[in-house]
């Protein structure tokens, strides 16, 4: 398990950059005088980082991943239960997979 | 630096051992399936040449999955320096937006508190927080808790991953690659609040479908990210 000097310079180094984009955007926040619209901004981004998180997965990988999102959603929003709504999606992916593989 | 925001100004911000075991208890789906994600890093890592303890450190010191897939494309001899630190700084870009989604909250706690919890933001247990300040609960060491759990099992399933390597079958085949897409979507069901998130949310995805399938790497979660948040904002007239 020897440790390359030059590795650990580069892991320092990406330790450095993650953590400046980390910070930079509370940094940034923390400058200036929020406004109504500057709030309302910040408000709608966890939604729309999340959607776009997923929706390439979602939306292009096929038939069984739609329906497997579907069945998430459905579990969430009656549920609430964030482990119940995982188990559903990794159960149902596997499971629509593989109905999919079966039909072609 | 204690200034007045336009939002959440009435709300109370806390910081407490409750919050952050809070955070810890509710990323444990989130940290079983990292585990399953950071075995398969181990296994990458070593076969790019890194010793089972180096890619350890960086799973603990970088913390970020994407970025650190990325760099094992680039690890070569001699280490092109400049090109893994540039990978590592776009792939984090969309950090800028989740710590400035922090902001209202975040800017209330001491300065310590706030720069020590984002070091262990990451894409699951900041959605989570997101989450939990939407309904109103504001301890600030929720993220902290999460992240620390969920950097402790980034880092050990990397080591196992890494000294065990090869005993990972394709995490494709259990569905795991799925799991953070269901967490994602359940989130993102529990933050529909009616009619008004129609038009930011469409806009995301559209922009992330169009940008994952024309850019390489990372940029759709950034540039989805900016467009439905604008369209957000637009909407509602100067």
């Amino acid at each position: 398990m020897g440790l390359d000097p030059l590795t650990l310079l580069a892991i320092v180094l990406m330790a450095l950059a993650t953590y400046a984009t980390r910070a930079g955007g509370l940094w940034l926040a923390n400058r200036f005088e929020l406004s109504e619209r500057a709030g309302a901004w910040l408000d709608a981004i966890p939604g729309a980082i999340l959607v776009s998180l997923v929706a390439p997965t979602v939306l292009t990988s096929g038939l069984a991943e739609a329906l497997a999102a579907v069945a998430v959603v459905v579990v969430a929003l009656r549920s609430g239960s964030l482990p119940l709504a995982m188990v559903t999606g990794v159960v149902a992916v596997v499971l629509l997979r593989a109905v999919v593989a079966g039909l072609a | 630096m204690q200034q007045e925001n336009a939002v959440h100004k009435e709300e109370r911000v806390t910081f407490t051992l409750a919050g952050a075991l809070a955070g810890a208890r509710k990323c444990v789906p989130v940290a079983i399936s990292g585990c399953a994600t950071g075995l398969v890093f181990g296994t990458l890592a070593g076969q790019a040449g890194l010793g089972v303890g180096e890619a350890a450190l960086m799973s603990a010191f970088v913390f970020s999955g994407a970025a650190q897939f990325l760099v094992l494309g680039l690890w070569a001899s001699p280490l092109p320096l400049a090109a893994i630190v540039l990978t590592t700084l776009i792939v984090g870009l969309r950090h800028l937006l989740m710590g400035a989604a922090l902001g209202p909250v975040f800017s209330r706690l001491p300065r310590l508190k706030a720069y020590g919890s984002v070091y262990f933001m990451a894409d699951e247990n900041w959605a989570l927080t997101m989450g939990e300040f939407d309904k109103g609960r504001r301890d600030g060491a929720f993220l902290l808790g999460g992240g620390l759990l969920d950097v402790f099992a980034w880092t050990t399933s990397t080591f196992v991953g890494g000294a065990f390597g090869g005993a990972v079958e394709d995490p494709a085949r259990w569905g795991l690659d799925f799991a953070f897409t269901a967490i994602f979507l359940a989130l993102i069901a529990s933050m529909w609040k009616g009619k008004t998130n129609i038009l930011p949310w469409t806009v995301a995805a559209a922009v992330s479908v169009a940008a994952h399938h024309w850019l390489p790497g990372q940029w759709y979660i950034l540039l989805g990210g900016l467009a439905g948040s604008f369209a957000g904002v637009v909407r509602r007239g100067p």
